[in-house]
């Protein structure tokens, strides 16, 4: 079975063209994001797709491949479920939200439920413990969440709702998360914007907001080194080094200047 | 809730934090009317050099963690050297209890692509990468919408803003491994291997990414750099210490009313912090607290009034690390805390280097051990011979932090150890099952 087209195919050339000439196997982490987005995990196929965009040997991936946990290496439910268990979200319920998620699912850590939807596992640090405890539904936050609102979560995503995330964007299946990370922009509508910042984030400016604290003495102007008469553009440009012209490019010039 | 003194209010210092009260300040027109972009066009027209000169003058020091100075970080470039520079800025946040990068680069994203176009101008690199950590998912969908805006505009690619001045820049997205987060793994990552460390010398400045001169730096510190251009190294040095110049984000985490983001002067104390987090939660004493993530060696209540900054707290015996400030109480146990922070280590580590691999998975076991009723007299000379034998003996720093929160917990905390072993505290958690050891790394 092949599950890999000309789509996939036109989409690893777009995230070769990324970097410099010469340095392709850069490509190799967001590939293996893109084979994820296929098939919901790095199958063999998708080892061997890699292996032939890059010209490496699928020994290669897969030594990549399986230092990451991120690629999974068996077939992944449509919601990922992170309960962080590092120590500060342990000790504040992160743990016994693992342990009730476990029971009730009857799964363990990197485990997916018997109908395929929910893959739990315990995550290390989030680097969200302002809002401890956390959990990720495929990496989205939900905020302060303690055993009984884990449960309530997971019901509702067995249920086919789609809990909306305490901070970031509303969910999307974990297929489609992985082609994110693959590079590719979130295409619905107002996604991006979604997802304010939550009141710990805020915590010290709501303050110096509420005593009137500013730095004072900050003045926009202040010349850098030397006084200058001179204003942008009229400064020689810095010493560069051209690129070389390869594959069809030309030199000096990148196709992302154009075309982000 | 108590309210914060008048000294501890004088600690706060919106800088960087600022934009992130306008919730749309993601977007290029809002940023533009934030007084975006004015910082790189006030760069543009400075010589690479003086900006080199500029960032060294403020004093600036690398807030990932280490504290190197910026300024000589860039200077150690070699220029003129006909070899392409690269800037690589390291967005892999995961030490346990930081959480600054990820509300910088979802609230401000345009703040660090400007800093990364001033950074490489002084550099002298046309190509810059954002490693973003894997599951900073939403991060990354910030960054790379401004990044297509920031092209569309002219802040990036061909001839910037009229100055002659290329610059590529890709936001590349990791796959969840703690390691990518020191900077040579991440190049290593970067350039599609396992993200192991390597030896240096040489160092990246020389030989980084590609084998080429390469500066990496922190989202933080990148994101410190247009407000150096256009407030002036005067004004950055107004705050903080002589030593350790500038405002800082702590992020406190824990036992306090109001856990959070508060940015400070360095060297506010830990006393003032809890005082702006509105205090300890009722019925909780502070026992103990890491001040810059669990691989800064831990502290106690003898040191709320210790200097939060790279000397204050290299005084006290630990570091000042990435201000991850986790705060725990009399409800909390400190070999409980060793143990997990042990696991995550274990996980975590690549495997390359023996004393990091092997300690951390005997660490693990034993701590479990005393953790489960079953320790003896000589687990903790054990503990703190693998300790030693951890400490210094890696390629990378990981290996040193794994020992942080044992030997310091062992040093404040001997008897909660003892009386786990002894009996007197009943046992946390049941003993290891054969399967669990199985496959564990």
């Amino acid at each position: 079975m092949n599950t890999f087209t000309d789509d996939t195919r036109a989409r690893a050339r777009e995230i070769i063209a990324r970097y410099p000439a010469g340095r392709e196997r850069s490509a190799l982490l967001p590939l293996l994001h893109l084979v994820q987005s296929e098939e919901g995990y790095v199958s063999a196929d998708g080892i061997g797709f890699c292996a032939d965009q890059l010209g490496l040997t699928k020994a290669e991936v897969n030594a990549v491949a399986s230092f990451y946990t991120m690629y999974k290496r068996k077939p992944a439910g449509d919601w990922l479920v992170s309960v962080c268990t590092n120590t500060m979200c342990g000790v504040l319920g992160g743990d016994k939200a693992f342990e009730a998620l476990s029971e009730y699912l009857g799964v363990g850590h990197e485990e997916t439920t018997a109908d395929g939807t929910i893959t739990l596992e315990h995550a290390e640090c989030l680097a969200a413990c302002d809002y401890a405890p956390v959990l990720t539904v495929n990496y989205e936050f939900f905020d302060k969440v303690q055993a009984d609102e884990a449960l309530d979560l997971v019901r509702r995503l067995q249920d086919g709702e789609r809990p909306r995330p305490t901070r970031g964007t509303r969910l999307c299946p974990l297929k489609e998360m992985s082609l994110q990370l693959a590079g590719f922009p979130d295409e619905r509508e107002g996604a991006i914007g979604e997802g304010p910042a939550g009141e710990p984030t805020l915590a010290g400016n709501r303050l110096a907001e509420r005593y009137g604290i500013a730095v004072p003495g900050f003045d926009p102007e202040t010349p850098i080194g030397k006084p200058r008469n001179d204003g942008p553009g009229h400064h020689p440009p810095p010493e560069t080094t051209p690129k070389p012209a390869v594959d069809a490019k030309p030199a000096g010039d990148d196709v992302k200047g154009t075309t982000p | 809730m108590t309210q914060p003194s008048r000294e501890a209010l004088d600690m706060l210092t919106p800088v960087l934090t600022k934009r992130w009260l306008s919730p749309d300040a993601w977007r290029l027109d809002v940023y533009e009317r934030l007084d975006g972009y004015s910082a790189l066009r006030k760069a543009l027209g400075a010589h690479p050099d003086e900006l080199i000169q500029l960032v060294k003058d403020s004093g600036l020091r690398g807030r990932g963690g280490a504290g190197f100075p910026t300024g000589m970080k860039w200077g150690f470039i070699p220029q003129n050297d006909r070899k392409p520079h690269y800037l690589v800025v390291n967005a892999d946040e995961g030490e346990p209890g930081t959480c600054k990068d990820l509300p910088l680069m979802m609230a401000d994203p345009h703040a660090l692509i400007e800093g990364i176009i001033i950074a490489s101008y002084a550099i002298r690199s046309n190509q810059a990468f954002i490693y973003v950590r894997g599951e900073a998912v939403h991060a990354a969908r910030r960054l790379r919408h401004a990044v297509i805006e920031a092209y569309k505009a002219g802040y990036l690619g061909r001839n910037i803003l009229d100055s002659g001045f290329d610059l590529d820049l890709v936001v590349h997205s990791g796959a969840g491994a703690y390691i990518c987060g020191e900077e040579t793994a991440l190049l290593d990552s970067l350039e599609g291997y396992r993200g192991q460390p390597r030896l240096r010398p040489p160092f990246p400045a020389t030989n980084g990414l590609y084998s080429c001169p390469t500066v990496i730096n922190n989202v933080e510190t990148i994101m410190s750099v247009p407000y150096i251009v256009l407030g002036g190294s005067a004004w950055f040095r107004s705050m903080g210490t002589e030593k350790s110049p500038g405002p800082k984000i702590y992020s406190v985490s824990g036992r306090v009313n109001e856990p959070g983001q508060y940015e400070c002067a360095l060297g506010i104390t830990l006393r003032q912090l809890i005082e702006l987090a509105g205090g300890m939660q009722d019925g909780h004493q502070l026992r103990f607290w890491t001040p810059g993530g669990s691989s800064t060696p831990l502290l106690t209540d003898e040191h709320l009034d210790a200097p939060m900054d790279f000397e204050g707290m290299a005084a006290v015996g630990t570091m000042l690390g990435t201000t991850a400030v986790q705060v725990f109480s009399d409800q909390d146990c400190p070999v409980y805390a060793a143990y997990r922070w042990i696991e995550f280590y274990h996980h975590e580590s690549c495997g390359k280097c023996t004393p990091c691999r092997e300690g951390n998975f005997w660490m693990k076991q034993v701590l479990r051990r005393i953790l489960s009723g079953a320790g003896t007299q000589d687990d903790l000379q054990t503990l703190l011979d693998a300790c030693d034998n951890l400490l210094g003996r890696s390629f990378c720093a990981l290996g040193d932090g794994a020992a942080s929160p044992v030997m310091s917990s062992i040093k404040f905390f001997r008897q909660d150890y003892v009386d786990y072993i002894e009996g007197r505290t009943p046992p946390l958690l049941a003993p290891f099952t054969a399967a669990e050891l199985v496959g564990t790394h």
